[in-house]
């Protein structure tokens, strides 16, 4: 198929419809109305729903519903509205469903502006919600990964019967670049993907045979029980960290002298300032986490080579993923921190001056 | 090979869709392509930008600090933007909109009253394809070609004057970049 010059909110769109998305409830909210947009347009054409709820609040909760039904379903929008639909995501988790949530991320705290951040790392890597309970977090730094994820999201929520969050932020989602999209789930295999999901979702049942009778609850009263869930949900977690971490490692040699890590449209801008810093013959790596949570720990640690003086973290927003980088680097060698916050966006420029000042220590 | 470049203007002028079309042809032509507007809450009358990169390599920042091309649709665009264009880059400016110019002495510059040259050619609204020519003519970024095939597939049968008219408006560009 060729490629398509597209926005990212708009090429996510069309990949989720692709990957068989055919239930979608939302709330509009800048910068990600154009992903809303999309579906609103496109979600008829393919007998799909498409859903304008009345809020966040309302959106997830369709997605709740919907999700109970083993079919593919999504919901999405920006920080504040993702903060709205915490309370459901926590449902979802502790009902065991599968859902997408994608999160184009922008300033805050509070209604903040609409400018692209990453301050919402936490939020998805850490709970959010209430409880103990996890989402397995894809981080993408192009339109093309922001479209392939689609289908991936999907696939582990339906393989973990659990949410999956899809962490963009307000640059991939207005920025154009092409995307080839993969080819499009047929009808009868869309009609064919709920039915892994016979053993436990709520299908139709007009025969009145009660082997279709199933339960969709995250509510249990008995702290017994409910242990007993939670310890399930954990060792479905720690699978999930054996199978399912993924990163990206770019210029990582024995020659390198500092180590960065990035995630998200950021590394973009850091590779850039790699580059630059190459030309007069300084070595720097980076390890970029495609998936958040997952987290990729082990990664770090081994791209650490024998030259490195530093582990140097860039992010938009004041140090979130920095936590998860002490952690694996585990006082090694120093780890410094350096971010841009409320929707300024730093350049190649001010990140190559970052790194140039550390071979002058 | 990189080329970065910025286009600004006001919104209205088309800065975007200069980027957008620039950006289509590159990958039209095989190259890596980004294009990232400002966006905000802009309207008609405010400012915009538009960061546009074409590369053989993949693209890796898609933000350009240092652009090697910078189209100034406006005097508040050259204020901004001028001085961060690379030694040695082109400036593109439309004299009718920009009555301070740029001092640099280090970059090309071309001056060229584009709103009085789009009246000319028969629409306004032709400005940001004469600024594309312009680009094309002094750059050499994307082919004229790719430029008419786009433009053709949707415009050849809905409108096909002012297809005319763009195609016309491109090739004046392409005069006014190469002299």
């Amino acid at each position: 198929m060729a490629k398509i010059l597209m926005k990212g909110n708009e090429a996510i769109a069309e990949a989720a419809i692709r990957s068989g998305c055919r239930l979608y409830f939302a709330y509009p909210i800048t910068p990600q109305s154009e992903l809303i947009e999309y579906m609103a347009r496109m979600m008829p054409k393919v007998n799909g729903t498409f859903l304008q709820a009345e809020s966040e609040v309302a959106a997830i909760n369709m997605v709740y519903g919907a999700a109970g039904s083993g079919k593919r379903v999504m919901t999405s929008s920006s920080s504040p509205g993702i903060s709205l639909k915490m309370e459901g995501i926590s449902y979802i988790a502790g009902a065991e469903l599968p859902a997408v949530i994608v999160n184009v991320q922008r300033g805050g705290p509070g209604l903040g502006d609409i400018q692209p951040a990453q301050g919402d790392y936490f939020q998805a890597t850490k709970g959010g919600g209430h409880g103990d309970y996890r989402l397995i977090v894809l981080a993408p730094a192009s339109v093309q990964e922001f479209a392939d994820m689609a289908s991936e999201a999907f696939e582990l929520a339906d393989k973990y019967r659990n949410p999956v969050m899809i962490l963009a932020d307000g640059m991939l989602g207005q920025m154009m670049e092409p995307v080839e999209f993969k080819e499009a789930l047929t009808d009868a295999e869309i009609e064919e993907l709920p039915k892994k999901h016979e053993s436990w979702c709520i299908c139709p049942n007009e025969d009145g045979d009660k082997k279709h009778h199933h339960e969709i609850n995250s509510l249990e009263i008995d702290p017994v029980v409910l242990e007993k869930h939670v310890t399930k949900l954990y060792e479905k977690y720690a699978e999930i960290e054996k199978n399912e971490i993924s990163y990206e490692r770019y210029n990582i040699s024995d020659d390198n002298e500092v180590l960065c890590v990035a995630w998200g449209t950021a590394s973009r801008i850091v590779k850039s300032a790699i580059n630059e810093v190459k030309k007069d013959g300084k070595s720097v790596g980076m390890i970029r986490p495609i998936k958040v949570w997952p987290y990729p720990y082990e990664a770090i640690a081994q791209a650490i080579g024998p030259k490195v003086k530093k582990v140097y973290v860039f992010e938009l927003n004041t140090g979130q993923m920095l936590d998860d980088v002490k952690i694996a680097v585990a006082g090694k060698v120093p780890v410094e921190f350096w971010g841009k916050v409320g929707g300024v966006v730093f350049t190649p420029a001010e990140i190559k001056e970052k790194l140039e000042a550390c071979f002058k220590e | 090979m990189t080329t970065e470049l910025i286009c600004a203007g006001f919104g209205g002028q088309g800065v975007l869709t200069i980027g957008k079309f620039i950006a289509k042809a590159g990958m039209a032509e095989g190259k890596n392509v980004s294009w990232l507007p400002s966006y905000g809450p802009e309207m008609r009358g405010g400012t915009a930008n538009v960061s546009t990169v074409v590369s053989d390599e993949p693209i890796a920042s898609p933000i350009v600090s240092f652009p090697d091309v910078l189209v100034a649709l406006n005097q508040p665009s050259i204020d901004k933007f001028a001085d961060s264009i690379r030694p040695g880059g082109i400036l593109i400016y439309n004299t009718n909109m920009c009555p301070n110019g740029c001092k640099r002495e280090d970059i090309t510059k071309i001056a060229s009253p584009m709103n009085d040259i789009a009246m000319e050619i028969g629409n306004a609204m032709v400005l940001n394809m004469l600024a594309i020519g312009i680009i094309i003519g002094k750059t050499g970024l994307i082919k004229y070609e790719t430029m008419e095939e786009d433009l053709s597939n949707f415009m050849k049968d809905r409108n096909p004057e002012l297809l005319e008219l763009n195609l016309k408006a491109i090739k004046r560009g392409i005069e006014i970049g190469k002299s």
